[in-house]
């Protein structure tokens, strides 16, 4: 009997983060019967793609025991970009470049770090100044309208997927590309040479590296990736709202940083999952979400959102320490 | 009350780890002022016990008495109360705070956090030195070679006025003399009535320094008694079960082209002006003292570490190597002498770490890892080195000391090198392991490999070498043929002494 609980909370420990989360959905469906409606639960999915598109980014790069500060940064300058590309190039070379400005960036952060070894928290912060300064400058301080060339831009950001005219109302784009991503790094994790390094660097890079493995090659690529997706993050923020602005995107990586945490991930790298982070950005916009619907005002959101936060990892710290 | 018939008792300890027991129904008992050896194949549970003992693991079963009192040990601070400290196998200190703070760590906290700074120093420098040790207590841990980690380790457990010591493998990684002035310490604890556990696989060093030895296999005791009543082929018979023939196989000498020419190597004050070579078919010892340029000669080799200056050549070309991949790349292989920092990754699988090295080889369409052949692989491995784990999935924290080092080995077996270094390989390996590794280098050289093989146990130096490099302060001092072999000959070369009168014979004849 007493083993039978002990086992029970084991179990509960380790697999803390569903744990955190179905919890989440249960206590919320409870506290607003409107949460399980269709409309609000796509309304929630699509609030949380951009962060869990750049979640999973921040995820690799925290695997192999980086950080990345610019991804909300990066973001702007990706949503003011597309915005002024579209001025005067057609939609899918205004992407094209504007996902390539996003990989730039991210490679010169990731090139810092590699090659020149500066650490990643000074790198990237830096990384966040030059980013945010840029946005400005690019869009000269105010929101670029998005021109008629980028219509279907725009209804990608309204649009819907497998939609059933009558029955079922369609799965946002954005939260489709989510998903699409999530799935992505998930199988690049699991399966694949990638995966293991990017998991192994973070875990012991000198063994890696004593192994034969170019660790610079890694660590430069997981902050390009990071750039890449911060980007297209900040190409679907401006196909919702229609316009490139510098101001969005702010404290993003904060938000990033605390989804691929409350998932479980160590910041010093070699731990972590994909599917831990998704749960961890569903987690963080339920909280919002639910508040939300029973108008909770901004500012205890906030600290509630914090006091979960530290929940979450303490429950973690109880499962490690179990562990050795 | 009458003082206890023993200082240390366990009866019945039975440990599990997820259904497989790694004790079964252990009695263990210490007398007072002892020194008694805990000697056993690798996984065979040594470090099991004795973290129970301290705290550090729970058992599942079984009664512990300390000086006849019946105790409940659960966590290591109750056992530091009752007077237990313990060296572990693995070293615990923190790199990043000098000497002095890791020795007096838990003190530290404890006292509220001010810390008056020239104390503690003056303090841990009288430790050190009334141990005959010489090491500045302002240094940081991780400047210190592995050899003084393990001094600092051992400062520090008696620093706590220990009743009762448990050194795993201590002198694993320390240097002759300093394993002399280790057991004149030890010696002296005893004097003074301390209770000692010495966990070892040199036999030789549990002869010499033991009172009574308790022999483990599989997790079950299956001999014990006083050393003075007992050989060293019976605790090795006890051990694996088996006699053991001869440590050292015969190997037929088939000894080919040059593989490896270093010429004029330099780095730093390490390595200096170091020129040897290795042949195909041929084990190449590099012998010396514990801080004589061995490690650092052979990471500059393998562009571990950068060089100053120096010429390489691998197979009659000359190799601009640059980093450890290129090294790996042109085919060589590397065991490094710290296996947990450096060989292994201990949170992944075994089949993880020893695909690490030849991932290509498991690679297909876009990178996509082929999971069959790397189990393959790491089956077919864990069967020839005979690595204890339960599965190929076994994370490689949870195997043996042992057990570890033999997977950071099992990292270069079968792949296409044409020279591999092994750094102190057969540390913390027991004997019928010892001549398992023993076998595979021979069987690398047979195939026609070179092999770099530093160790700092002089007999197996003797045992498994063509030929020897030594070296003293960085230099080479001589180098030793097969005839020329002997722990006289490497000493003196090791020390600063010229050769023995062999030498000049034939020199002169
Ligand atoms: N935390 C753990 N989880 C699972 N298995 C473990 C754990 N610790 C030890 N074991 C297993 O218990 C057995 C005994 O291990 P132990 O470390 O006590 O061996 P040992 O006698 O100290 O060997 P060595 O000489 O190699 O250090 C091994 O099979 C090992 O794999
Ligand atoms: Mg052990």
């Amino acid at each position: 009997m007493r083993q039978g609980l002990k086992k029970g909370i084991d179990t509960l420990l380790k697999y803390n983060t569903i744990f955190i989360f179905l919890v989440l959905v249960f206590a919320s469906s409870f506290v607003s019967n409107r949460f399980f409606s269709e409309t609000n639960i796509f309304n929630l999915l699509r609030q949380v793609s951009g962060i869990g598109i750049i979640s999973m980014g921040m995820l690799l790069v925290i695997l192999t025991g980086g950080i990345d500060l610019s991804v909300g940064s990066i973001l702007a300058v990706a949503s003011v970009l597309s915005a002024y590309f579209l001025l005067s190039m057609p939609l899918w070379m205004s992407l094209v470049l504007t996902v390539f400005a996003g990989v730039l960036l991210g490679s010169v952060s990731g090139f810092l770090v590699s090659n020149r070894r500066i650490a990643p928290f000074v790198v990237t912060l830096a990384m966040m100044t030059i980013g945010r300064g840029l946005g400005y400058i690019i869009s000269n301080g105010s929101p670029i309208l998005v021109r008629e060339s980028g219509a279907s831009l725009k209804s990608f950001g309204s649009g819907y997927f497998f939609k059933i005219p009558g029955y079922f109302s369609g799965v946002p784009q954005p939260v489709v590309l989510m998903f699409s991503i999530f799935v992505i790094v998930f199988v690049v994790l699991r399966y694949t040479v990638f995966g293991r390094l990017v998991v192994a660097i973070g875990s012991n890079e000198t063994a890696v590296k004593l192994s034969g493995v170019r660790v610079g090659v890694y660590k430069f690529l997981v902050y390009g990736i990071s750039g890449a997706l911060a980007s297209i993050a900040g190409i679907i923020s401006t196909s919702r709202t229609g316009v490139g602005s510098p101001i969005v995107g702010r404290g993003f990586e904060l938000d990033a940083i605390a989804a691929v945490v409350i998932g479980g991930a160590s910041l010093g790298g070699g731990r972590g999952t994909a599917l831990n982070t998704l749960l961890g950005v569903f987690i963080l916009g339920m909280i919002g979400n639910i508040m939300n619907l029973k108008n909770v005002p901004a500012y205890p959101q906030q600290v509630i959102k914090g006091l979960i936060i530290i929940f979450a990892v303490l429950l973690q710290g109880i499962e490690r320490r179990g562990q050795s | 009350m009458l003082p206890a018939d023993y200082s240390v008792e366990m009866v019945g300890i039975t440990k599990e780890f997820g259904g497989v027991h790694a004790l079964r129904e252990v009695s263990f008992r210490v007398r007072p002022g002892e020194i008694h050896a805990l000697v056993g194949e690798n996984g065979a549970g040594k470090s099991t016990l004795m973290k129970i003992l301290s705290g550090a693991y729970q058992k599942d079963e079984g009664v512990v008495r300390i000086e006849g009192k019946e105790v409940e040990i659960s966590n290591p601070h109750s056992g530091r109360q009752l007077g237990i400290a313990i060296i572990y196998q693995e070293f615990a200190l923190v790199p990043d705070l000098t000497v002095a703070e890791n020795i007096y760590l838990d003190h530290l906290s404890s006292r509220g956090g001010i810390i008056n700074k020239g104390r503690l120093y003056r303090q841990s420098e009288e430790l050190i030195g009334g141990l005959g040790f010489d090491i500045n207590p302002r240094k940081m841990v991780w400047q210190l070679s592995v050899a003084y980690q393990q001094v600092v380790e051992i400062t520090k457990a008696l620093s706590e006025e220990a009743r009762i010591l448990i050194l795993d493998e201590p002198t694993a990684v320390l240097a002759p003399k300093e394993v002399k002035s280790l057991f004149e310490i030890l010696r002296r604890l005893k004097e003074q009535g301390v209770s000692i556990v010495y966990i070892s696989h040199r036999l030789e060093e549990v002869f010499e320094i033991a009172d009574s030895v308790t022999v483990l296999k599989d997790g079950q005791v299956t001999g014990e008694g006083k050393t003075e009543q007992m050989k060293p082929d019976d605790v090795i018979r006890m051990m694996i079960g088996r006699k053991l023939t001869t440590m050292f196989p015969e190997r037929e000498l088939r000894i080919g082209e040059e593989i490896l020419r270093v010429e004029g190597l330099n780095r730093g004050k390490e390595v200096r002006d170091v020129s040897f070579s290795v042949r195909a078919g041929e084990v190449l010892g590099i012998a010396g003292l514990v801080g004589s340029g061995r490690t650092e000669t052979v990471r500059a080799i393998f562009a571990a570490d950068k060089r100053d200056s120096g010429r390489i050549e691998l197979c009659g070309k000359e190799l601009q190597l640059k980093s450890p991949r290129e090294s790996v790349r042109s085919g060589i292989g590397f065991v490094p002498e710290d296996r947990k920092g450096q060989g292994v990754i201990l949170s992944m699988s075994v089949r993880e770490n020893v695909t690490m090295p030849r991932l290509r080889s498991v690679m297909g369409w876009f990178g996509f890892i082929k999971k069959t052949k790397e189990q393959r692989i790491t089956e077919e491995l864990i069967k020839r080195l005979r690595i204890k784990a339960r599965s190929t999935e076994s994370a490689v924290t949870d195997l043996s000391g042992g057990n570890q080092q033999k997977v950071a080995l099992a990292k270069w077996f079968g792949t296409d090198s044409s020279l591999i270094i092994l750094d102190e390989p057969t540390r913390g390996v027991d004997v019928g392991a010892k001549v398992e590794i023993y076998n595979l280098i021979n069987e690398l050289a047979a195939r026609g490999l070179g092999i770099i093989f530093i160790s700092s146990e002089t007999i197996e130096v003797i045992g498994i070498c063509d030929r020897v490099v030594v070296m003293r302060q960085g230099a080479i001092s001589d180098i030793l043929d097969k005839e020329q072999l002997s722990e006289e000959n490497i000493m003196r070369a090791a020390i600063g002494r010229s050769r023995s009168s062999a030498v000049d014979i034939r020199t002169s004849g």
